[in-house]
């Protein structure tokens, strides 16, 4: 699933804003103004509205149901997008594994943001890498901290 | 009154036709269409693309059927955040209850049809709405 998109170089806000949502759904870029997505239902209606919101602020753009015609490089498109996970991942789970010499506070509050990047990044893993089981191990690891805090008399706050 | 959107409902659509029975026409009948090209020609589209009744700027098509219709009760613009966020997950509103509805919507478009969703959603967003209301008389969480 492609979408093809011009926006004016003026202003960069709109050009910013549709970026910033595009990443948020996941997309490999395959050149400039042209993107990707595995096509399911949901990733057909989220490429659909950003091409309506490209229309908006004065831009064009296309949607496409397309197929690389070499296996190869449908692969190396998958292994672009996976390899934007693994890093997303990588950082959740340093972010999980730092957070377990903090303090009781801090790791609640730590272990309430990674949860949440936790599942927007599980949204866009359409080809799970292996760092998915590693971030979410260490996720784990942070939650049964956590819960031993709240277990325990003297880690009682309310 | 005829409305037409896009067959496969899902939440912004759920949410779209529940307000339209319960604010704007209760006499309400649903076409669901797969190509913009089948819209009855006497029918209102909604959440299809380039019509005026669906997502423009940062809002879902449920927060264009509140403006366009000049709803400003408060519970409706509640909800009206908690379908953005179960639809466009954009962190724009503080709404924990998307995640939840998202999922139970999701399920119910894979158990039945758009008819069978809109059954089951309806009672649904009547619930939501009388707990949002309470809590807004209330100014607390109702119990």
């Amino acid at each position: 699933m492609l979408l093809s998109y011009r926006l004016p170089r003026e202003p960069s806000a709109p050009r910013v804003a549709l970026w910033r949502r595009l990443k948020r759904q996941g997309v490999a870029q395959v050149s400039d103004g042209l993107v990707a997505l595995p096509a399911d239902a949901r990733t057909r209606e989220q490429l659909e509205w950003a091409a309506e919101e490209v229309v908006e602020r004065g831009g064009s753009s296309s949607v496409w149901l397309a197929r690389p015609s070499t296996a190869a490089h449908e692969r190396d498109l998958a292994a672009t997008m996976a390899a934007d996970r693994a890093a997303e991942w990588t950082e959740l789970a340093e972010s999980a594994r730092a957070a377990l010499d903090a303090s009781p506070g801090e790791q609640r509050s730590t272990l309430a943001r990674l949860r949440r990047a936790s599942r927007q990044v599980a949204r866009r893993d359409f080809f799970p890498p292996p760092q998915r089981d590693v971030a979410r191990a260490a996720l784990r690891d942070l939650e049964d901290l956590v819960a031993a805090h709240a277990d325990a008399p003297s880690g009682r706050t309310r | 009154m005829r409305w037409a959107t896009r067959a496969g409902i899902h939440i912004d659509r759920a949410a779209c036709a529940w307000l339209v029975r319960r604010v704007i026409d209760p006499q309400a009948e649903f076409v669901f269409v797969t190509d913009p090209g089948d819209i009855p020609v006497d029918a209102t589209a909604f959440d299809m693309r380039g019509v005026e009744l669906g997502h423009h700027g940062a809002r879902c098509s449920f927060e264009t059927f509140l403006e366009r219709y000049e709803l400003t009760d408060p519970v409706l613009t509640r909800i009206g955040q908690i379908v953005h966020e179960a639809d466009l997950d954009d962190d724009r509103f503080d709404a924990p209850e998307a995640p939840g509805l998202d999922a139970v919507l999701r399920g119910l478009s894979m158990t039945g049809d758009d008819e069978a969703t809109l059954a089951v959603s309806g009672p649904i967003f009547d619930g939501l709405y009388e707990y949002f209301r309470r809590s807004y008389l209330l100014g607390h969480e109702p119990a």
